[in-house]
């Protein structure tokens, strides 16, 4: 191992600063397609309709036995040719992305939704039907209010675990940490070496460790699904 | 089809209604009829099937076999093509705004406050004004002595009063039939009173019509214009109330009553 070197410490982080805004930007961007995906699916799901039950069981148990990075290369090289011709190169990043961190999570935050949908009382869908309250109130007036409190914490969670798989898209040259330190502080530097990783490692510790905190305090106030 | 000509002084019928919940035969063959403004109160044992004939009549369950008929017209079934078939939501959506229920267990809407609860059915279901629905609900909301509650949420609330405003969130919806679920059978003792009270208000100051099942047999005495008794599914006796509690004809209703009383 190279002997550690606090000039090369520093020099890192300009590098890794840049890759954070990247990061940051996918985590936001993903987490809102996995928020509003998963409870879709999760609509969906509860309502119970045949065939497209089934086919979206099927795709959601797909998403959650495979790889994040096998999906992301299959959307990158098998799917991205053929519908994303003559999108610019860093639209296609951010939208291939964006796509497979979105739906990849939509599959387990559906699931989260499912149970924040399962804990509202039979009771409360009966007290709608009596007011013969339309199905869409219903869902937006009466469940959905006291569902998506209960899971607040489970979803901030599954954006934190997003925050740490970001790097992954530095496969397809995302420019975000990771990219940032084995290829760009890399060249400059002829090689990443450890002070460049301790500061990408530092960096995500000092943002995830606080909102996993958050979110622990949250979980203490609306309690768990 | 329907047979409202015929039969224009019945609110309610059951004709030849079977609920079954699997292998489990929870109502047999049920036959009876409900009049307008009638007070009917359901006494029986537990798994009598008391509870299901009001869920059946919120369409909170299906029939197995048989029709409901409400107002004269088919609830459980709708007319189509000259035949009675099952009703599917649409017209489930229609048929059960003139009914509404109070439950055991109040289920009042812990994410809005009292008034919301109140005029969520008129302005979402009805398709009243807001401001016109908050005036109905502000005036209920007196009459069963709730007007100082109307900004608070119903967790902040006690069981009786929560099942008040329950009442009054019923009553906002103008129904021909009010279904009350064993009502007071989650409140505190001491709170009980003031509900059958409030229940006994509106049973003879309005015309709705009522089906009650209730454990409370002074109060199913002084309010119901009838009594009816069941056991297995089955109606065992039907009559007014002053007979039922004095003079019962049937032996489970005998010994019905006297385990009640027994334990009162």
């Amino acid at each position: 191992m190279d002997k550690w070197n606090w000039d090369r410490f520093l020099d890192a982080w300009p590098y890794v600063l840049d890759g954070l805004w990247v990061t940051i930007q996918f985590t936001v961007l993903g987490s809102i397609v996995a928020y509003v995906l998963g409870l879709i699916f999760a609509i969906i799901r509860q309502l119970r309709i045949p065939v497209v039950d089934q086919v979206l069981w099927g795709f959601i148990e797909f998403v959650r036995s495979t790889p994040l990075l096998v999906q992301v290369f299959f959307l990158y090289w098998v799917i991205r040719p053929e519908v994303l011709q003559g999108v610019d190169s860093d639209t296609q990043k951010i939208l291939v992305g964006t796509f497979a961190l979105g739906v990849h999570y939509a599959c387990y935050t559906s699931e989260v939704y499912r149970a924040g949908i399962e804990a509202v009382p039979k009771g409360q869908w009966e007290a709608a039907t009596a007011l013969s309250l339309p199905r869409s109130r219903v869902w937006t007036g009466v469940v959905l209010p006291q569902a998506i409190p209960r899971v607040l914490p489970a979803l901030g969670n599954y954006t934190i675990a997003m925050f740490k798989e970001v790097p992954l898209l530095s496969a397809i040259s995302v420019f975000d940490i990771v990219y940032q330190v084995k290829t760009e502080y890399a060249a400059s530097q002829g090689g990443a070496g450890p002070e460049a990783w301790a500061a990408a490692g530092l960096t995500f510790l000092a943002l995830s460790y606080p909102c996993a905190i958050l979110v622990r305090r949250l979980e203490r106030r609306v309690g768990t699904v | 089809m329907s047979e409202p000509s015929e039969t224009p002084a019945e609110m309610i019928r059951f004709e030849n209604v079977v609920k079954r919940f699997g292998s489990n035969t929870v109502l047999e063959n049920l036959n009876f009829t409900v009049a307008p403004g009638e007070f009917v109160t359901l006494i029986g044992p537990s798994g009598s099937g008391k509870t299901t004939i009001l869920r059946l009549v919120m369409t909170l369950e299906r029939v197995t076999e048989g029709t409901i008929y409400v107002a004269g017209e088919p609830l459980s079934h709708m007319p189509k093509g000259g035949k009675l078939v099952p009703a599917d939501e649409k017209y489930l959506r229609q048929a059960r705004k003139r009914i509404g229920m109070v439950f055991q267990q109040f289920n009042l809407f812990p994410n809005m406050n009292v008034l919301r609860n109140v005029t969520e059915g008129p302005v979402r279901s009805l398709g009243k004004s807001r401001d016109e629905a908050d005036k109905r609900a502000r005036e209920l909301l007196e009459l069963v002595g709730l007007s100082d509650k109307v900004d608070a949420r119903p967790t902040q609330l006690s069981g009786g009063q929560q099942q008040r405003v329950a009442i009054a969130r019923a009553l906002a919806m103008e129904p021909e039939v009010l279904l009350l679920d064993e009502v007071t059978s989650a409140l505190d003792p001491e709170l009980v009173t003031g509900v059958l009270h409030l229940l006994k208000d509106i049973a003879t100051t309005t015309d709705i019509t009522f089906l009650c099942v209730t454990h409370e047999m002074q109060f199913a005495r002084d309010v119901s214009d009838r009594v009816m008794m069941f056991d297995g599914g089955k109606i065992v006796e039907d009559g007014p109330p002053e007979k039922i509690f004095t003079a019962p004809e049937n032996d489970r209703t005998r010994e019905f009553l006297q385990a009640v009383l027994d334990r009162a």
